[in-house]
């Protein structure tokens, strides 16, 4: 039996180091500059953890397969009660390890997170909704017109409350896709109109909440052009599941031409770019070099 | 009196001690030898059975509950498998049972997600917090310090009719929301915010973040009395969690025989003493949350509830909540939670190894002390769950480097129970091959806790299958593993039978492949980034690939379950059935194997409780007469062992560094 | 105890090996001890909660003016102060097993908390009939002068003072209990009660600042 129970364990270790290694499944490619460097962490990580993993099982493996019972009713196991020397050995490795792992895994958080966007970063404001994301666009003024929940009219598309009699607004463009160019900081402003959603775009390698009662910013370079889906990963209901759009990654001056274009022929332009991007990275095209 | 040792002063303070300690039948004050008048047995079926003060009926009924609340659960998760793997599919099973909830046989997206939200909070509520503290702990922490009884059984028998109400709560939302006529009625409208939706309960997943779960009918299906009922449940099921944790804490410290210093217990009442301080400090925070959220519900609060939000172009008047409040306070409970939830599974895992390892546990005081680190760590840790939540990233850094740092004690055990089978003459029996199972069980999914934990890694795999196939290999199942050696390690003391080895094996196998067929691939799944808690992955070309995954996890849970049906027909069959068990069947040490009779008389010990002579696992003394020693065999009779053992512990020397090399 | 003599007899005067209670407290009161400090997280919670959505809103109001508000608090809080020190009597009675004063000192620690009830009570109803505020919203005069001002204030004042007045009322039922059945109580049942009630005391100690203080109207505009 115990050397039944070893063999399976082993086994079971080998199936699920070959599910992580086949190269079948893997991350999607990155298109952000910080992608990268979050692939190397996860790669480092998941190696060290799977050593671990195959580590401990191989070991436990090998206790029941060498040290099952023979059902001599003379035999004794070895009488101890421990090791405090190995003991500490062991939790200063372990704890060595673990910590070094963690102070790792803050580097790209904190490049994200604890910077501003640079000055002149392109600003898109995110409207999430029960089961819509709204992009809003500043136009070619580059500022945001006013918005007031109180004028939310989702019948008259008004989906994020623009207030028209505002100056700024006459420009501004609000789609349910999110262009952005390729190669400049872009910024985003999260906000909700109803309860939390997430914005996820898996090849973007980032996540964040979208909370109703904030405005949260999150910032980031994209250096690959294509179109990619984003997806809401927060449950927010009914159909958190069809919570679809897509980031389309244009070249600069693609980007400059759709922003400059009048919300009448903004949502045309987009949904031709949809056609002309199929998913994916845009294969051919000149990719701004992640360094 | 006399011959107790205790160092009471006599003042009047002390003299009323020992007074209220005789009404309790506290051998320090009234003598170990005389039978108590609250302890005869009583006769009758209802207090016998029913409304029993007996910790060992308490116990066994928290471990049915458990049971069929792990049933229910089960099932869930395979509707939910059926849906994501075959969507679309029309079943007509499901529409004779769900009506509404799968019109033609079709699960509806609401449906789904109530199914996740009852299947998460049955488990983990239901199940994981059940079972192994009010179930096995209940039955044997008393036995295991030598005690008569729980200190407060009038209050032990409230915790578990308050679970059961609880449980029963919950289940009604299964009724009012499946149902038109019933989630139509006044009560539920005027009350409970409306159901009849169609779904099973709340939409809202286990966590019930609000706004989503603070608004009611508009924020979607199942949000009316579904969530109100869910909501209430969870309340009522703090309170009875609450009153266990203060009887745990309050019997292990005060009601200890004889000898049974702290570092004799078995690692059992250890990891049962732990479970209890969480509860006792958690609980309180998600009861003042669940209150809070239902004030939001149903007094027009809004401490959850920031202001300007819309529905159908509608501005609600609520104003100046902070849905991440809700979060903080849930998760300060829900770290320690899943605490809560394994501590037990590794208190029995360590006992277990060490019976039938035939050897004592490796490293008994770092045991101790891990589990307390692991304890004191989870209080400080919740933030690891918010990283993505739009709090301050800053703290962020701070919970994550904490929770890192929080692997450092789980490995410490591992290593204490590989060093336990180091050496070992092992005997195979079920509960070890659980026991055994749970170990590798952890291993698998704490090892990934070290990857989430990463702030820069949860950017991406956060709230993605990753995160699932992370804490079901731990909670979903090493803890259920825990529990299956608990089952089928103290069935015989329970139940005076033995449970079928033969079935139990036939339990085992197909349990350890089928669960790690289950979720392992489930982590491959997170790393392409499926996101959780969605009704179908239909929409997205990214999850295309993952299609033959996602079939594989479905057999696998199929066959999973399937094999549970074993294990609930070899539990009914053997209490009938079983071969009838010896008092102490695998020659273990502690005191739950010296009862009088088995299962052990009313008052446990037939009103002579045992006199603790060592710690709790001497296996393998040399020159001993046996290959064990109880716990209550004093050192004349067990040979040369005082050399070794006596008194393990009680000097304070650790025991550590007897023959230390193996 | 030292490491050789014990082999035969290992039980020993040391408070932790068992057969003992530890603390040198029976059951009851440990148990109460452990309810208190898990009682004191629900508090904690819910004072921590209300101080997270104060320091987030934009403005809160602070309406409490010196006159009569302050006053009239600080009249509740001496009333919870004096009945602490009537349960300390009480105590103290019973340990003499003077069980006729025990009862009266608690008569009047029930009276404290009763007249501590009525006068919150008093103030509630003020609050809402005379102001209009609501768990739910502001009184329009108060949103005049702090504009923005977080409805909040009425949810955290009724949640927090609710429930505190809950423990109060409690309290009292349990120390009449107490004082009905004192010839059948032990001393320590009166002691654990005393426990209860300090505690509910100390928990208004925060509360009061939290609260009140806090909230002091400095420029009252004529009322
Ligand atoms: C029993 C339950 C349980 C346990 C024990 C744990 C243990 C841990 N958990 Fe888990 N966790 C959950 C249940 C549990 N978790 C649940 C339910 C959720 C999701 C909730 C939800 O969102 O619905 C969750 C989510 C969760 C997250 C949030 C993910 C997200 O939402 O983005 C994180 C992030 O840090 C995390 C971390 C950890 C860590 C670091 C541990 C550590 O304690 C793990 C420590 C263990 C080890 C480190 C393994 C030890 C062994 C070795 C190291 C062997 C080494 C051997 C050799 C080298 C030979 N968990
Ligand atoms: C204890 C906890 C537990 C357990 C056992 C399980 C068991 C299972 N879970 Fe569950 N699950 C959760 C806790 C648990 N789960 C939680 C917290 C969530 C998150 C909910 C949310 O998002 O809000 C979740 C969500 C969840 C999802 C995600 C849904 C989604 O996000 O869309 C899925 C998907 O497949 C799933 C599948 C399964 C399967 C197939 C099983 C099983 O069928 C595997 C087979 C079952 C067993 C091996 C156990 C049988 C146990 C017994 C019979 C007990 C016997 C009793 C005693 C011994 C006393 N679970
Ligand atoms: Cu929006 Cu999920
Ligand atoms: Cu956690």
């Amino acid at each position: 039996m115990g050397r039944a129970l070893g063999v399976l364990i082993w086994l079971l270790t080998i199936g699920s180091v070959w599910l992580f290694v086949n190269g079948r499944w893997w991350l999607p490619p990155y298109i952000s500059e910080h992608g990268p460097a979050y692939d190397r962490q996860f790669l480092i990580t998941i190696i060290v953890v799977g050593i671990s993993f195959v580590a401990a099982q191989v070991g436990l493996g090998i206790a029941v397969w060498r040290y099952g019972s023979r059902g001599d009713r003379r035999e004794r196991a070895v009488y101890s009660h421990g090791n405090n020397r190995l003991e500490i050995v062991w939790t200063a490795i372990t704890a060595l390890i673990f910590i070094t792992l963690g102070l790792m895994g803050q580097r790209v958080w904190a490049q994200l997170h604890l910077n501003e966007a640079p000055a002149g970063a392109t600003k898109v404001h995110v409207v999430a909704q029960q089961f819509q994301w709204n992009f809003h666009y500043p136009g070619a003024d580059k500022t945001f017109g006013r918005t007031d929940p109180a004028l939310v009219k989702d019948a008259e598309l008004n989906f994020v409350g623009l207030d028209e009699q505002d100056a700024n607004a006459k420009d501004d463009q609000v789609v349910t896709t999110l262009a952005v160019p390729v190669g400049r900081p872009i910024e985003l402003t999260l906000q909700s109109k109803d309860v939390t959603h997430d914005l996820f775009v898996p090849e973007l390698r980032y996540k964040q909440d979208v909370v109703p009662g904030m405005a949260i910013k999150m910032h980031f370079t994209l250096t690959k052009e294509g179109r990619f889906e984003l997806a809401c990963a927060e449950l927010c209901g009914q159909l958190h599941y069809k919570m679809k759009s897509y980031l389309i990654a244009l070249p600069a001056n693609v980007y400059d031409e759709l922003v400059a274009l009048p919300q009448a022929q903004f949502q045309g332009r987009i949904t031709q770019l949809i056609k002309e991007y199929p998913m994916g990275i845009k294969q051919g095209a000149a990719t701004t070099a992640a360094r | 009196m006399e011959e107790a040792t205790t160092p009471i002063e006599p003042t009047a303070a002390a003299a009323a001690t020992q007074a209220e300690a005789a009404e309790a039948g506290h051998p320090a004050a009234a003598g170990a030898h005389e039978p108590h008048g609250h302890h005869s047995p009583p006769t009758g079926f209802i207090r016998k059975y029913i409304f029993s003060i007996d910790h060992k009926v308490i116990g066994i009924q928290y471990l049915l509950l458990a049971i069929t609340a792990a049933f229910i659960g089960m099932f869930m998760s395979v509707l939910m498998r059926l849906n994501l793997t075959w969507p679309g599919h029309k079943w007509t099973i499901l529409e004779t049972l769900f009506p509404l909830g799968a019109p033609g046989g079709v699960m509806t997206p609401e449906f789904y997600l109530s199914l996740v939200t009852m299947h998460g909070t049955i488990m983990v509520f239901f199940v994981l917090t059940t079972a192994p503290q009010g179930g096995f702990g209940n039955y044997f922490l008393p036995i295991q310090v030598g005690a008569e009884d729980m200190a407060f059984p009038v209050l032990n028998m409230l915790s578990f009719w308050v679970t059961l109400v609880g449980l029963v709560v919950l289940i009604s939302a299964i009724f009012v929301e499946g149902s038109t006529i019933l989630g139509n009625t006044d009560f539920v409208n005027n009350f409970l915010g409306g159901g009849g939706t169609g779904t099973l309960g709340p939409i809202g997943g286990w966590t019930g973040y609000p706004p989503l779960s603070a608004l009611g009918k508009i924020a979607g299906p199942g949000q009316g009395a579904g969530a109100t009922l869910w909501i209430t449940s969870i309340a009522i099921f703090c309170i009875a969690s609450l009153l266990g944790a203060l009887n745990f804490i309050t019997t292990l410290l005060n009601m200890r025989t004889r000898g049974m210093s702290l570092m004799r217990m078995p690692l059992t009442c250890w990891s049962w003493f732990t479970t209890a301080i969480l509860a006792l400090l958690a609980f309180p925070v998600l009861l003042a949350a669940g209150v809070l959220l239902l004030l939001d519900r149903h007094a027009g609060t809004s401490f959850f509830i920031p202001g300007g939000l819309v529905f159908s172009d509608a501005v609600l008047p609520n104003k100046g909540g902070s849905p991440i409040l809700w979060q903080h306070l849930f998760w300060f409970f829900g770290h320690p939670e899943v605490y809560i939830a394994i501590l037990p599974g590794m208190g029995a895992t360590s006992h277990i190894l060490s019976t039938f390892a035939r050897k004592p546990v490796f490293g008994y005081r770092a045991m101790v002390f891990a589990m307390f680190a692991i304890g004191l760590l989870g209080f400080f840790v919740w933030g690891h769950h918010m990283f993505i939540s739009g709090m301050d990233p800053r703290t962020s850094i701070a919970f994550s480097v904490l929770t890192l740092s929080i692997g450092v004690p789980s490995a410490i055990k591992t290593f204490n129970w590989l060093g336990t089978l180091w050496g070992a003459k092992i005997r195979f029996t079920v509960p070890m091959m659980f026991a055994i199972g749970f170990v590798s069980l952890f291993v698998a999914g704490g090892i990934t806790g070290l990857v989430l934990g990463q702030t820069s890694l949860d950017l991406f795999i956060h709230d993605g299958y990753f995160v699932l196939a992370h804490f079901h290999l731990v909670m979903g199942v090493a803890a259920i593993f825990g529990m299956f050696a608990g089952v089928y390690f103290w069935f015989p003391k329970m139940f005076g039978r033995m449970m079928s080895e033969r079935l139990g094996q036939l339990h085992f196998w197909p349990t350890f492949i089928g669960v790690y067929g289950i979720f392992v691939p489930m982590h491959i799944m997170g790393i392409v980034g499926m996101p959780r808690r969605y009704a179908s992955f239909q929409e997205y070309d990214f999850l295309r690939p993952l299609d033959p995954l996602v079939m594989l996890v479905t057999i696998a849970a199929i066959v999973t379950a399937a094999a549970q049906f074993i294990f609930l027909f070899n539990f009914i069959w053997s209490m009938f059935k079983g071969e009838r068990a010896s008092g102490n069947p695998w020659e273990a040490t502690t005191l739950e194997w010296v009862t009088p009779t088995t299962p052990p008389p009313h008052d446990n010990f037939g009103g002579h409780l045992p006199t603790v002579y060592r710690g709790p696992y001497e296996f393998a003394v040399p020159d001993a007469p046996e290959d064990y020693v109880l716990q209550t065999t004093p050192d004349a009779a067990a040979g040369n062992v005082a050399a070794h053992a006596a008194g393990q512990g009680v000097q304070g020397s650790s025991g550590n560094g007897h023959n230390g090399q193996h | 105890m030292s490491t050789h003599a014990h082999a035969a007899e290992p039980l020993v005067a040391d408070d932790w090996n068992g057969g003992t209670f530890p603390y040198h407290i029976g059951h009851k009161k440990l148990g109460m001890w452990l309810f208190i400090v898990s009682d004191a997280l629900t508090f904690s919670a819910m004072l921590i909660g209300y101080s997270y959505v104060r320091v987030s809103s934009d403005a809160w109001p602070t309406p409490f003016a010196f006159r009569p508000s302050i006053i009239f608090s600080t009249v509740m809080t001496l009333c919870l102060l004096a009945s602490s020190f009537t349960m300390v009597m009480a105590v103290a009675a019973s340990a003499r097993r003077d069980r006729r004063r025990a009862r009266r000192w608690i008569g009047a620690t029930m009276l404290g908390g009763l007249t501590f009830l009525a006068l919150h009570i008093y103030e509630w109803l003020h609050l809402i009939n005379d102001y209009g505020l609501k768990p739910f919203t502001l009184p329009a005069a108060w949103l005049e002068r702090w504009p923005q001002a977080s409805p909040l204030f009425g949810a955290t004042f009724f949640a927090i003072t609710g429930l505190h007045m809950f423990h109060v009322l409690t309290g009292v039922l349990y120390l009449g209990y107490i004082a009905l059945r004192i010839r059948r109580k032990t001393h320590e049942d009166v002691e654990i009660s005393g426990l209860y009630w300090h505690f509910v005391d100390l928990v208004w100690m925060f509360v009061f600042p939290l609260i009140y203080l806090l909230s002091v109207d400095f420029h009252p505009t004529g009322h």
